[in-house]
């Protein structure tokens, strides 16, 4: 019996009828991070003394009838730019390298009354700016299909920790696709939620308008779990909303009659072929289990990307102010006036990637550029809206790859941050669009890695997806774990 | 001869609004707090945390708003307006710049030549900043948030005022409407009103306007007057040597009677704005704001109509009273409880004015309460206490708004209407002033004025005079 190969919703049925207890679980998961934490750095911060208390008070929980849900006792991680009271949490920056928030996130709150057990803190891009989580200043996590690739990003250790096993489930935050193409790259599901969805408080805000917290699992039917668990009308949270959260209901194998919109541009140049492939035969799945699926145009996916940065950019140039060594996270030891201090606090905190896009936002909101870039950039954003609106009023769901190429090797995107921006463009345009979208495991390329699909939904849709996924997942069967493969060879 | 010339200036008046709460956290707006109190994870900028906007905050603002005759805007935004400083914790104010809640105002002000109208371009709200402390023993500054995310307007004029005497009148006019609308107590000394002056000189006759100048921390009507004056003389001086008016913010010191250069415009900071990401863009139903318009209270102008109407005082008292909305309700409150309006309006217009004077306060630090004032008045009327010793218990309370009905049992200072005691001391009072009671038998009335007097110290002031004067009548 080996329960780390269990998917959330297996562990905890089997908690329930008392075959494992939480602290098994707990131990299991804790033992996995110590032999493979050497070989991916999945987590900037594991609360090993922490999750065994909590254990056996969950434990406790369940033995009393108090805690009755679908995810009591399941270890999970948690990505590092989301709050935990009295546990580190540093956005992967040098800046927060010392940060101990006095409260925890909504979404982490909301899992911990459903009971699960959180295990540690994630690794990611820097204040999520990055595809690669190369970019964290607590080194970058390793593909666990290939430790000499990216696991992708910026939701990468997340992403890498359900795929090695270190934890059942976890947490990601995406603003471009910081969710779904890690999940693509480390073959397990992830979902980004429609904006509002999930509250962002306690979320360390990237893009403001972007910004959703969304499961990565190793299951459709674990993702509607977790989901169903984190989404809550907040009113600590201006952009929360009240809606329907029942998405486990949509756990049915049935695309019977529902229509399937595949954009011909998200096929044309810079897709890599065995992607493509993968994620035809994905839609011819689902055209055989009865969906009515048919290609049409969507265009304005090329004036997605430079909109994106430029809105992310700005509202991440003003989010990341409040990071001035005056209340909390790393000062300068030596400066000469208050002025000195901020540069000198900053210029050591922040790394390059996240310089960058402070000095990209600051230009395209400074006088003179605002209507330029800005605002041109905000009637993009209503554009594509408009764009997806109609092609909504035609279809259920529109269906497309993840990301143009499998997982690339370490180092190779920081070389060229322009190409690494443009790898963004699949996953992009739902974010300006609000839209919720699930990134499900459709196949493996040639060099051993998986290749994911990407199915979008009309706003608070996510059970038509959620239905649309889980089908496909059944047709497909099961998709390998890389660790298992790995250790066992 | 020597040059006209004319000063052009329009202000820009922060106003705090009297919330229980701050504008976007439940954190108190109380003062005094010990440092970092009334804070929380939003008031402090601490990562993660959200801002939710108080529904008190945009409800006042439109209600001053219609109180100055704008146009409240029914799709309105909070904007960040960034730059870094500590005492504001994001390093952004939450502010509006693109879509300010009213435009396109007015308020009537009265000046020596009769009345005029002075526009108000647009008012917004924003956060207030916390407070820097610096220690100079430890060569450090310490902050306090208490006061971060305290809600404020800034009602922004239109260049319409022309001497300090009009900017005067035109505040005045301002804290009233606000103060009546409940809004805030626009105590410009503890900083719930603060103005910034905008002021340039232009030639009498021409059409442009000349470079102006902002000066900032002006703490008392007096302040901006002399710096409106002192400005409009520094900007005419400059003008006469050839000199050119830089375009600069400038502070006001009122100890030395003179401002300095604090930032030119090419020092200035670009914010850039943008609407913040972390709000959701306001909208306000024409319901809303038609129940804003019938919850609005009574203004000044009506009261004054009212009281004409309801209550027999003079015209020039009804002026004083209204002029200070705190006044006002103390008056109402009083005369409701002891249905006697022409005697408030005494205790106010004489007693309560003189004092005020001789203490240095405003209207605004009356402390005694309606409660107390109607007691007191109600004591005079059933004669339990006589008028002077009244004006003596009053100017207790006046300080610590004692209740004076345990007040003069406690001193002892009731009236003595028992008739046989008064009798024997008017008896003992006539025996020893054989003279007096000489003079007034003879037919010199005026000697009674005398007796009485005796006969009052000897009753300690605690006798009621019509009661000794029939008495002593009577006896002689």
């Amino acid at each position: 019996m080996d329960i780390l190969q269990w998917t959330a919703l297996e562990l905890a049925a089997a908690i329930k009828r008392k075959e494992v207890t939480v602290m098994d679980a707990a131990a299991a998961v804790l033992d996995s991070i110590e032999s493979r934490e050497g070989r991916y750095n999945c987590y900037i911060t594991v609360d090993r003394e922490g999750a065994l208390k909590k254990a056996e008070d969950i434990q406790r929980k369940i033995d009393s009838g108090e805690l009755t849900g679908p995810l009591a006792g399941v270890p999970m991680a948690i990505k590092d730019n989301m709050c935990t009271e009295g546990i580190l949490t540093t956005c992967a920056s040098k800046i927060l390298g010392n940060f101990v928030p006095v409260f925890s996130s909504e979404a982490v709150l909301n899992l911990e009354k459903a009971g699960a057990l959180m295990i540690g803190k994630t690794n990611m891009d820097e204040f999520a700016m990055g595809s690669t989580t190369e970019t964290s200043a607590y080194g970058e996590t390793k593909n666990p299909w290939d430790e000499n690739r990216v696991p992708g990003g910026s939701s990468g250790g997340s992403a890498a920790a359900v795929a090695a096993q270190e934890c059942f489930f976890a947490l990601g935050s995406d603003t471009g696709g910081s969710i779904r193409q890690p999940a693509s790259y480390c073959g397990v599901v992830g979902l980004k939620p429609t904006y509002g969805t999930v509250s962002r408080y306690g979320l360390i805000a990237y893009g403001s308008s972007l910004d959703q917290i969304g499961p990565i699992s190793k299951d459709v039917a674990d993702c509607a779990a977790i989901l169903e668990a984190i989404a809550s009308h907040d009113e600590k949270d201006s952009t929360s909303v009240a809606r329907d959260t029942d998405f486990a209901d949509a756990l049915t194998e049935d695309v019977k009659g529902m229509k399937i919109g595949v954009p011909k541009d998200y096929f044309g140049e810079g897709l890599d072929g065995e992607v493509k492939e993968a994620v035809l035969k994905a839609a011819q799945v689902l055209r055989d289990k009865g969906a009515m699926v048919e290609e049409f145009d969507l265009s304005l996916a090329e004036y997605a990307i430079p909109a994106y940065y430029a809105i992310a950019a700005a509202e991440a140039s003003s989010n990341l102010e409040r990071f001035d060594g005056i209340k909390y996270g790393h000062r300068a030891q030596e400066y000469d006036g208050l002025h000195s201090m901020y540069k000198k606090s900053r210029s050591e905190g922040f790394g390059a990637e996240v310089k960058r896009r402070i000095m990209l936002g600051s230009f395209v909101l400074s006088s003179g550029y605002y209507d330029a870039y800005y605002l041109k950039a905000l009637k993009v954003k209503a554009l594509i809206k408009k764009a997806f609106d109609e092609a909504f009023s035609k279809y259920d769901l529109i269906l497309g790859p993840v990301a143009p190429t499998t997982a690339p090797g370490l180092g190779e995107s920081l070389a060229d941050p322009i190409k690494m921006y443009l790898g963004d463009i699949y996953t992009i345009s739902v974010n300006l669009a609000g839209l919720p979208a699930i990134s499900v495991p459709c196949g493996i390329d040639s060099k051993g890695l998986p290749i994911g699909l990407q199915l979008i939904g009309d706003c608070f849709q996510e059970k038509k997806i959620i239905q649309a996924a889980y089908t496909y997942e059944k047709a497909r069967g099961v998709f390998g774990t890389p660790t298992i493969e790995n250790e066992e060879k | 001869m020597a040059k006209q010339y004319e000063t052009v200036i329009g202000l820009e008046v922060h106003v705090e609004l009297s919330t229980k709460t701050k504008i976007f956290c439940g954190c108190s707006t109380a003062f005094g707090g010990a440092p970092n109190t009334h804070t929380c994870p939003v008031c402090t900028g601490m990562p993660g945390s959200l801002p939710v906007l108080n529904k008190q905050v945009l409800e006042y603002a439109i209600a001053v708003g219609l109180a100055t005759e704008c146009a409240i805007t029914q799709y309105s935004k909070f904007d960040r307006k960034n730059y870094f400083y500590p005492d504001n914790p994001q390093n952004y104010q939450i502010s509006q710049l693109y879509l300010p809640i009213c435009r396109n105002g007015k308020v009537e002000i009265e000046t020596e030549v009769g009345s005029k109208t002075i526009g108000i371009h647009e008012i917004h709200m924003e956060e207030d900043a916390g407070k820097l402390i610096h220690d100079e023993w430890e060569e450090c500054s310490l902050v306090d948030y208490n006061r971060s995310g305290v809600p404020l307007i800034e009602i922004v004029s239109e260049p319409d005022m022309r001497s300090a005497q009009e900017v005067i009148a035109y505040l005045e006019k301002l804290r009233l409407t606000l103060q009546y609308l409940g809004v805030s107590d626009c105590k410009l000394q503890e900083g719930s009103m603060r103005a910034d002056v905008n002021l340039s000189v232009r030639e009498a006759g021409a059409k442009e306007f000349g470079t102006r100048t902002e000066m900032k921390n002006l703490n008392s009507f007096r302040a901006i007057k002399r710096a409106v004056e002192n400005e409009r003389e520094r900007q005419i001086d400059l003008l006469e040597a050839g000199d050119e008016i830089i375009q600069e913010t400038r502070r006001w010191d009122d100890n030395k009677g003179e401002s300095y250069a604090m930032r030119s415009k090419e020092d200035a900071q670009d914010y850039r704005y943008f609407p913040d990401p972390d709000l959701v863009p306001i909208q306000v139903s024409d319901e809303w704001i038609v129940q804003i318009k019938e919850r609005q209270p009574e203004m000044r102008a009506e009261k004054i109509t009212r009281y004409k109407k309801e209550y027999d005082i003079p015209e020039y008292d009804i002026e004083i009273i209204t002029s200070s909305k705190h006044m006002a309700d103390i008056f109402e409150k009083t005369t409701v409880l002891c249905g006697q309006p022409k005697k408030a309006a005494n205790w106010l217009m004489v007693e309560t004015l003189r004092l005020l004077k001789e203490n240095g306060m405003e209207p605004e630090d009356i402390r005694f309460s309606p409660e107390n004032l109607a007691k007191l008045i109600g004591l005079t009327e059933e004669k339990v206490i006589n008028s002077s010793v009244a004006k003596e218990v009053f100017e207790i309370m006046f300080d610590t708004n004692i209740d004076p009905q345990l007040y003069i049992e406690e001193k002892g200072l009731k009236t003595v209407n028992d008739e046989d005691a008064l009798r024997r001391t008017i008896e003992a009072v006539i025996g020893a002033n054989p003279q007096s009671v000489e003079d007034y038998r003879s037919g010199k009335e005026k000697a009674i004025g005398y007796l009485v007097g005796q006969t009052m110290k000897a009753m300690h002031g605690k006798a009621e005079p019509g009661m000794v004067n029939k008495l002593l009548k009577e006896l002689l």
